[in-house]
């Protein structure tokens, strides 16, 4: 079915704009830069359907990469209906992505640079998600850690920019630390790292004997997604990584590759399964970011933080998910995750390039008036992600509470708590920009049908994606989560709870905010500054890091030791070079005597060795 | 028939005498002497000094290798002195001078 073409065309995409593409009028690079992603969506819709039901996994070889010993590592795509159905998200949310960047970029400099990664960014994210075996997802990994860095400091003559992208890329460093020393691990236990066998030999392990080894494993597995999918203690490059246009947030640090963590850890259940410990602590981790999260969320003023908190917050749901065991009402969480939270980062992007730059939501206000469309759509995204029935966050978030409550009644009331602040600050954001007077000094005007018509597909997708029943689709591969109705409806009432102070908050009562943020100032700023947790890193990790490397690593090791080995080599053939360059008379007749000499001396050596024999 | 090299009037030994004497000129005249072209000349001199022993002993053991060396040495040594030879025309148009311890330029 010719998988390779998938990932293949936004490469060829990449290659001609990112080459050729500074002397290409603006219609030439979109021409390359929409047109190979919707090829590949069109290409991924017909393997798809060309393929069926899938019920086993389609497996294509290429080659073999590397051959060493026992260790066979082939490059192979594959396709079962996990990946299908990333592959679907990815491609489709990228192609809408893709059509509203042209809008969104129309005036910035580098356009043809910003498609060219945009492109680069989803070849990696297909290798990613088709890959057969660890490493070649491990590639796609790193690739869209690059695309990443790139796309966050795409504006880079702006020192934040740059610092958030040299933040990310660091940040994943630490995660794709453990994540290599999980694949090292699984190499030395299972002597390969094709998906198939790795799982089928982690089934077959005795749970006394596999306990030891694969909890090891699914722990550093785990350190990777972290990283990648921005959970504590690793999501604090995803807020900054906000400094990057508004479409990057969206595709990039939101619906496809901070996702990839969750995908990863699904792709991985076989393993994530026999390690209980692992699973608590995925769950954990996936709970307690979920909750600190959506507290910061509460009260950040910049529209973009405000959503970046959110989607960290939506992440920990999902780990939530797959740590409970639920690994399909991850997915699914995943994937509706994948739909409204794109809307709310575009629509986002639609009101800041609306008011020309501006992202404090202080400034904005009453843009109903000016900005009908990217109100209404951004209200559906905001109905989706509160959990309001029937929307897709509905069915998705309730599918991971219902299964958390299985697994422990406290981590539902978290949860619950949680979906209510959800609710609370995404309409708190909603009402401050659409509601009341104007407060900003820009002229607001709605966006083009090039921007709006991708708000409004998902849109459509943020209410009714819920009805794709992903737990049924996937019922083959993971136990289907249990149902029950009543946790679903009191989570959903929580969620209208949460929409209704945000109303009485900032459209009935409009000082209520203010005197109650007064009445909890301590607690209140210790949540506005994000707990200083980047303080404490920056006091606790980065600063000891960087004192050492200069004084130990670079005035030290470097400057002292290696400079003085390389110097002091120089240094003494320059004083021998000195002495023995006197011999270099110029006097011809010096130089016969010394041709004399030397064959006297080799003579008189031969016939003390005993002559030439 | 050839000669019977033991029973040749003028012994191997000679010709080896007669090399190393010829030879320890040509080292003398190459050190001690001042004029480029006689130095030049000395070292045609050791050459051929040289190839006197290549002959003698070919002679003596009935071998053609020496004969062979010889001319290899004979043609390095008409290539030589064409360099050489060029060589000592240029310096002594620049210089009006063939004593050899005034062109001295190339050092350190």
């Amino acid at each position: 079915m010719a998988l390779w073409l998938i990932p293949l065309l936004p490469l060829l995409g990449f290659l001609v704009n990112g080459l050729f593409g500074r002397r290409f009028p603006k219609a030439l690079v979109n021409v390359f830069a929409v047109g190979s992603v919707a090829l590949s969506f069109a290409w991924v819709v017909k393997t798809l359907l060309g393929l069926g039901s899938l019920e086993t996994k389609y497996i294509e070889h290429y080659y073999t990469w590397i051959q060493s010993g026992m260790l066979n590592i082939g490059v192979d795509f594959a396709v079962d209906r996990l990946t299908a159905i990333m592959l679907m998200i990815v491609t489709g949310v990228g192609l809408l992505i893709h059509i509203y960047s042209v809008g969104y970029m129309e005036h910035e400099g580098g356009y043809y640079r910003f498609f060219a990664y945009l492109n680069l960014f989803m070849f990696f994210m297909l290798v990613l998600v088709l890959a057969q075996n660890y490493l070649l997802l491990f590639v796609g990994w790193e690739g869209v850690g690059l695309c990443s860095y790139l796309l966050i400091g795409f504006y880079l003559t702006e020192q934040f920019a740059t610092n958030a992208g040299n933040k990310a890329f660091i940040v994943n460093r630490i995660g794709d630390f453990g994540f290599s020393l999980a694949v090292f691990l699984i190499v030395r236990q299972f002597g390969s790292l094709d998906f198939n066998k790795v799982f089928d030999a982690a089934r077959g392990m005795p749970v006394e004997a596999g306990a030891g080894i694969l909890t090891t494993i699914t722990l550093l597995l785990l350190v990777g997604a972290t990283g990648k999918s921005a959970q504590i203690p690793l999501y604090v490059w995803l807020p900054d990584a906000m400094a990057g246009p508004t479409p990057v947030s969206a595709l990039i640090h939101a619906a496809t590759m901070v996702t990839a963590g969750v995908y990863m850890t699904a792709r991985s259940a076989a393993l994530f399964t026999k390690a209980p410990i692992t699973m608590d602590t995925v769950a954990v981790i996936g709970l307690a970011t979920a909750f600190f999260a959506a507290t910061i969320g509460l009260a950040q003023t910049d529209i973009k933080k405000v959503f970046a908190y959110s989607t960290v917050s939506q992440l920990g749901y999902m780990f939530l998910g797959v740590g409970v065991g639920a690994f399909s009402a991850g997915i699914w969480h995943l994937m509706t995750h994948a739909f409204f939270k794109a809307l709310l980062f575009l629509g986002a992007g639609a009101v800041i390039h609306g008011l020309h730059g501006e992202q404090d939501l202080r400034q904005m206000g009453g843009l109903w008036k000016y900005m009908k469309i990217t109100g209404a759509t951004l209200f559906c995204a905001s109905l989706a992600i509160s959990g309001f029935p029937f929307t897709s966050g509905f069915f998705s978030k309730d599918a991971i509470l219902v299964a958390a409550y299985a697994r422990a009644p406290w981590m539902y009331w978290v949860g619950v708590l949680t979906a209510g602040m959800t609710a609370f600050y995404v309409f708190r954001a909603w009402f401050l920009a659409f509601t009341g007077e104007y407060r900003g000094h820009a002229h607001p005007h709605e966006s083009p049908l090039v921007m709006t018509g991708p708000l409004m597909i998902l849109a459509l997708l943020s209410l009714g994606g819920g009805f794709i029943n992903v737990p049924h689709i996937l019922e083959g591969m993971f136990t289907e989560g249990v149902e029950n109705q009543g946790l679903a409806w009191f989570s959903a009432a929580v969620g209208l709870l949460g929409i209704f102070l945000a109303w009485l908050f900032y459209v009935a009562k409009r000082g209520l905010a203010d005197s109650f943020a007064k009445s909890v100032g301590g607690l209140y700023n210790l949540v506005l500054n994000k707990y200083f947790v980047d303080e404490v890193y920056e006091a606790a990790v980065v600063e000891p890091l960087v004192e050492g490397s200069r004084t130990v690593l670079w005035r030290g090791i470097d400057a002292g030791l290696i400079d003085g080995i390389v110097n002091g080599v120089g240094k003494r053939s320059r004083t021998a070079g000195a002495v023995l360059r006197l011999i270099q008379s110029g006097n011809i007749r010096s130089y016969a005597a010394w041709v004399v000499l030397g064959s006297i001396v080799v003579l008189v050596a031969i016939g003390f060795y005993g002559g030439l024999r | 028939m050839p000669a019977n090299p033991l029973n040749s009037p003028v012994p191997l030994n000679w010709y080896l005498i007669l090399s190393a004497i010829l030879f320890a000129l040509g080292v003398a005249g190459f050190i001690f002497r001042r004029n480029i072209i006689t130095v030049f000349m000395s070292i045609e001199l050791m050459l051929n000094a040289v190839n006197l022993s290549f002959i003698a002993f070919s002679y003596q053991f009935r071998q053609v290798d020496g004969h062979i060396y010889s001319f290899f040495v004979m043609v390095v040594a008409a290539a030589e002195a064409a360099v050489g030879l060029a060589i000592i025309l240029t310096v002594f148009k620049n210089r009006a001078t063939l004593m050899i311890d005034e062109v001295n330029s190339m050092k350190y």
